[in-house]
């Protein structure tokens, strides 16, 4: 089946503008009447459910978390783009969504990249509006950053923690909708199950983590805003509760998953200590503004790194892209680390590191303005390390940190299933094969302030209000399907605990599935997968009952759909002959080893459909049409 | 490194709770505290024995989720540091260590380590926001904002509300918790509009909480892990005065 994006036709600006006005509308007296579950409490969930309980509908917000605000947006740190052009260094929202088409490897949608683009400065006003102290100037006005991938400067900051002040103003927007009675908040609540009555989204199935009841949720609409997966490599930057389980179980329900192998290995994170690790700490990317990446040019050079002279360091990235130098994409630095390491240079334990010097930009500037810049960032790589970093560089190495893929959505971020919109990192909607930093906070936060109003209305204003309640048939057989997995998983009291079998997985994932890919591995990888779930049911351990707070029970329902899900990536992977972006086949590259696309045979969303256990899921394919940009080889030389 | 731990275990909010006597071995010196204790769990887990229930998300240092108290000093013994950010090399081989709760009349226990924090919440709910609607808003430069301002109100603004100086205040008190939210806000031009009226449903909805009243102990600073000062406590009592000599 050649699938829809339903994009507007016209010419790019104006496109939404128009298709705003095509669409829907419930009326103000009407919107009450409408009950909208919302999943999710980062940048586009609460954003999202703020800004619909603004506009009268009823809304019910879930999350994991014991406070919404807690959602793992709060971890953010760089920044978020906007074609502000304040510093009027020839920014525009061409540009922008230029180099997030071009950053995504030719593999987004024009249409919702250029409207992202288009809506990138309100998010700004809006934010402020609210009392996001980002950084100023000294005259007052706002300050910006640069950022992998663009020569102009527009990522807006507030000191390292720009996700966490983004959703402290979402969460106040949340919090005053609460007051006004129109938002109702379920914290410490897991999303376990779609609900489908008729072919169309209407509810879900929850479990009170407090107290282990499973409940349905009955609804007109859902919007599931759960984050990304990239916990399935196990070790990511990602929190310790972010999952696939809540879009996977949608999934399963009929919604299709877009280019599951589409995940985002960041260049600069902390390298790995040990097997007792329990998740890779992000340095932020906006460091490589004044940080510069090197490694010794001998092999396996063992010397202090303030030993090795000038002539001695090879700064790769500056040698291998002298125009965006430091700032190349992340897919790119990534694997050129990757290169170097394996090539023998790499530093640190297990030579899976290298380095990120701050000595040059502390001579030119003084180490009280990388103090005031970078300072949170030095303490906590203080804090991992025991390592000073204004003393000595940075050893740094690639993570999994971000998931281009996700449900798939049309243009009104509407999954194949109707009624099902998926907002935020869940959906695979604008990064195409490669985020660039600082674009994921405006996405999550378009998303939920300024796309989903206009398009879920659309949807509600052809549906009956309460069309379905928590008694039809399809809500008490997924409460009872849910009940039976948790039983099942109790039962087993095997030998094993959850976290070894999530450990084996991201070995897996990370060995077969990870910074690069070939035929081979990824098909070792799907037999392991296979093997390694069958001995999850038969040998895993899960102590205590279901009627109680239980965190391993917890865990193991999120490592069971990882599971599955890993297999689905695998395959997304064997099938894209091709290099783009995040996903980088061996058999695929140019001799200097840049990733070599297929755009004749490629050019498209893959959507996977689920076709039952044990079954191959079907392939769908949205070609992708680009009317306005030029496909071109992606250089950042 | 080898530890013994002593750690609060308490099944539910009304059961009785008590200390549990554990081995941490084998403890490497760049571990977290928080994978200290995954590693005791799985070690519990493979001999059947119940784990440890704690709070935690991010590790990073920034969600504010997680929540112990370490040899009676919340967060532990690090200053301006999460539990979640804590390493061992911060511990020595032999050592003892009693891990609690965060604890408050206003923070029932859930279980174990896991404490009910949403009197928080509530406190936000009650005012803590700018009330703009969703766009129609003035392009971002149009307020100005002098950068030390900007600074100050972003010093507040780092507040993570994980709760630590409730738990360090001998009186339970969430002042340094709602001041961080008030000056924050109150140091903005977009957020004076509604200050008044801010601070005091805020502060009225602290005491309705069970939260105690401030004793200027200061505790709470010395064991914030984002190092917010009690100067805003000041500021929210300066805030309040103004609004209450205002008649709001
Ligand atoms: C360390 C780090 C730094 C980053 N820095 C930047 C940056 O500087 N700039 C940038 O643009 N992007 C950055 N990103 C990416 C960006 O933060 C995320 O992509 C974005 O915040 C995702 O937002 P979200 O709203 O889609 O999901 P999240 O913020 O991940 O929220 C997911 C929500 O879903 C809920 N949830 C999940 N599963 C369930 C379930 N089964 N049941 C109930 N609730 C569930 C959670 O409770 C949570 O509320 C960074 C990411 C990381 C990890
Ligand atoms: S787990 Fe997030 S602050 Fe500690």
């Amino acid at each position: 089946m050649t699938l829809d994006g339903k994009c507007p036709s016209g010419p790019l600006p104006g496109k939404w503008e128009k298709h705003c006005h095509d669409l829907k509308l419930v009326s103000p007296a009407n919107k009450r009447k409408y009950r909208i579950i919302v999943v999710g409490t980062g940048l586009a969930g609460a954003s999202a459910a703020a800004t619909l309980g603004e506009l009268g509908y009823n809304v019910e917000s879930f999350c994991y978390q014991d406070s919404p605000r807690r959602a793992h947006s709060i971890a953010a740190q760089g920044g978020i783009n906007a074609a502000k052009n304040y510093p009027n260094d020839g920014d525009s929202t061409y540009r922008l969504f230029h180099d997030t088409i071009k950053g995504g490897d030719f593999r987004a949608r024009e249409a919702n990249v250029y409207r992202l683009a288009s809506i990138s400065s309100r998010i700004i006003d809006q934010c402020v509006a609210q009392g996001v102290p980002f950084a100023r100037d000294y005259a007052g006005y706002l300050d910006t950053r640069s950022f992998g991938g663009a020569q102009v400067s527009r990522t807006f900051y507030a000191r390292g923690q720009t996700g966490q002040q983004l959703l402290l103003g979402a969460y106040a927007a949340l919090s005053r909708q609460v007051r006004a009675g129109t938002v109702r908040i379920h914290p410490r609540t897991e999303m376990l199950d779609l609900v489908v009555v008729n072919g169309e989204a209407k509810g879900i199935t929850v479990r009170d983590m407090v107290t282990g009841r499973i409940s349905g949720h009955a609804a007109d609409a859902v919007c599931l805003c759960t984050g990304g997966y990239t916990n399935v490599f196990y070790l990511s930057t990602n929190a310790m509760g972010s999952n696939v389980t809540a879009t996977f179980r949608a999934y399963r329900k009929g919604a299709f998953f877009a280019n599951p192998c589409y995940t985002q290995i960041h260049p600069t994170c902390i390298p790995v200590t040990g097997d007792h690790q329990a998740k890779l700490t992000l340095m932020s990317e906006s460091l490589r503004n004044d940080g510069r990446v090197w490694v010794p040019k001998v092999r396996a050079d063992r010397r202090p790194p303030h030993e090795i002279p000038e002539e001695e360091r090879d700064y790769y990235l500056e040698r291998k892209y002298p125009a965006f130098g430091n700032l190349a994409p992340r897919d790119i630095s990534s694997r050129a680390a990757k290169e170097v390491c394996d090539g023998g240079h790499g530093v640190g334990p297990g030579g899976r590191g290298v380095y990120l010097d701050f000595s040059d930009a502390i001579s030119r500037v003084g180490e009280g303005k990388i103090r005031e810049r970078y300072g949170n960032l030095f303490e906590m790589y203080e804090k991992i390390t025991g390592e000073d970093a204004y003393k000595r560089p940075m050893r740094i190495y690639p993570a999994p940190h971000y998931a281009m893929g996700g449900l798939w959505v049309d243009y009104n971020l509407e999954s194949s299933l109707p009624g099902l919109f998926v907002l935020g990192e869940a959906n695979f909607s604008d990064h195409g094969a490669n985020r660039l930093g600082a674009s994921a906070l405006m996405q999550g936060l378009a998303d939920g302030y300024f796309i989903i109003p206009h398009t879920i209305s659309h949807y509600l204003a052809q549906t009956r209000p309460g069309a379905a309640n928590q008694g039809d048939p399809a809500f008490i057989q997924s409460v009872e399907a849910c009940e039976a997995l948790i039983k099942k998983l109790l039962s087993i009291k095997g030998k094993k605990t959850v976290n070894e079998f999530h450990r084996e997985l991201g070995r897996i994932m990370w060995e077969d599935a990870g910074m690069a890919r070939s035929r081979e591995s990824l098909e070792r990888a799907l037999r392991r997968i296979p093997e390694l779930r069958a001995e999850f049911w038969e040998n895993v351990i899960i102590p205590g009952g279901e009627a109680e707070l239980n965190q391993e029970l917890e865990k193991a329902g999120r490592v069971a759909d990882f599971l599955e899900f890993g297999e689905l990536l695998a395959r997304d992977a064997l099938h894209r002959n091709e290099s783009c972006g995040g996903h980088f086949r061996t058999e695929y590259q140019t001799p200097d080893g840049e990733a070599k696309r297929d755009d004749e045979n490629y050019c498209y969303a893959a959507a996977w459909e689920y076709k039952g256990d044990g079954r191959e899921p079907e392939l769908h394919k949205e070609p992708l049409v680009f009317e306005d940009v030029h496909l071109a080889v992606r250089s950042y030389k | 490194m080898d530890l013994t731990l002593f750690v609060w275990k308490q099944s539910g909010p009304e059961a009785p709770g008590r200390l549990e006597e554990y081995r941490a071995k084998d403890i490497t010196q760049d571990m977290s505290f928080l994978e200290m204790l995954d590693m005791v769990n799985e070690g519990l887990i493979r001999e059947g024995r119940d784990p440890i229930a704690f709070d935690h998300d991010c590790r990073e240092g920034i969600c504010g989720m997680c929540s112990q108290v370490v040899n009676g000093v919340p967060h532990g013994p690090l200053e301006k540091t999460t539990i979640c950010q804590l390493h061992m090399r911060h511990f020595r081989d032999g050592d003892t260590l009693y891990i609690e709760p965060f604890r408050a009349r206003a923070f029932p226990v859930i279980r174990d380590l896991i404490v009910d924090r949403s009197g928080l919440e509530r406190i936000i709910r009650s005012g803590g926001y700018i009330s703009v609607h969703t766009g129609g808003v003035p392009d971002a430069n149009v307020i100005l904002i002098p950068k030390a301002d900007a600074d100050i109100a972003m010093d507040a603004a780092e507040c993570i509300g994980c709760g630590a100086c409730v738990a360090a205040c001998p009186n339970g008190s969430a002042m340094l918790f709602t001041a961080a939210k008030v000056a924050h806000l109150a140091l903005l031009p977009q957020g004076r509009a509604e200050g008044a009226r801010r601070v005091c449903l805020m502060t009225e909805e602290m005491m309705k909480e069970g939260f105690g009243s401030c004793g200027n102990h200061y505790e709470c600073q010395s064991v914030c892990p984002k190092g917010i000062k009690v100067k805003f406590i000041a500021k929210l009592n300066r805030e309040f005065i103004k609004a209450k000599v205002k008649g709001g």
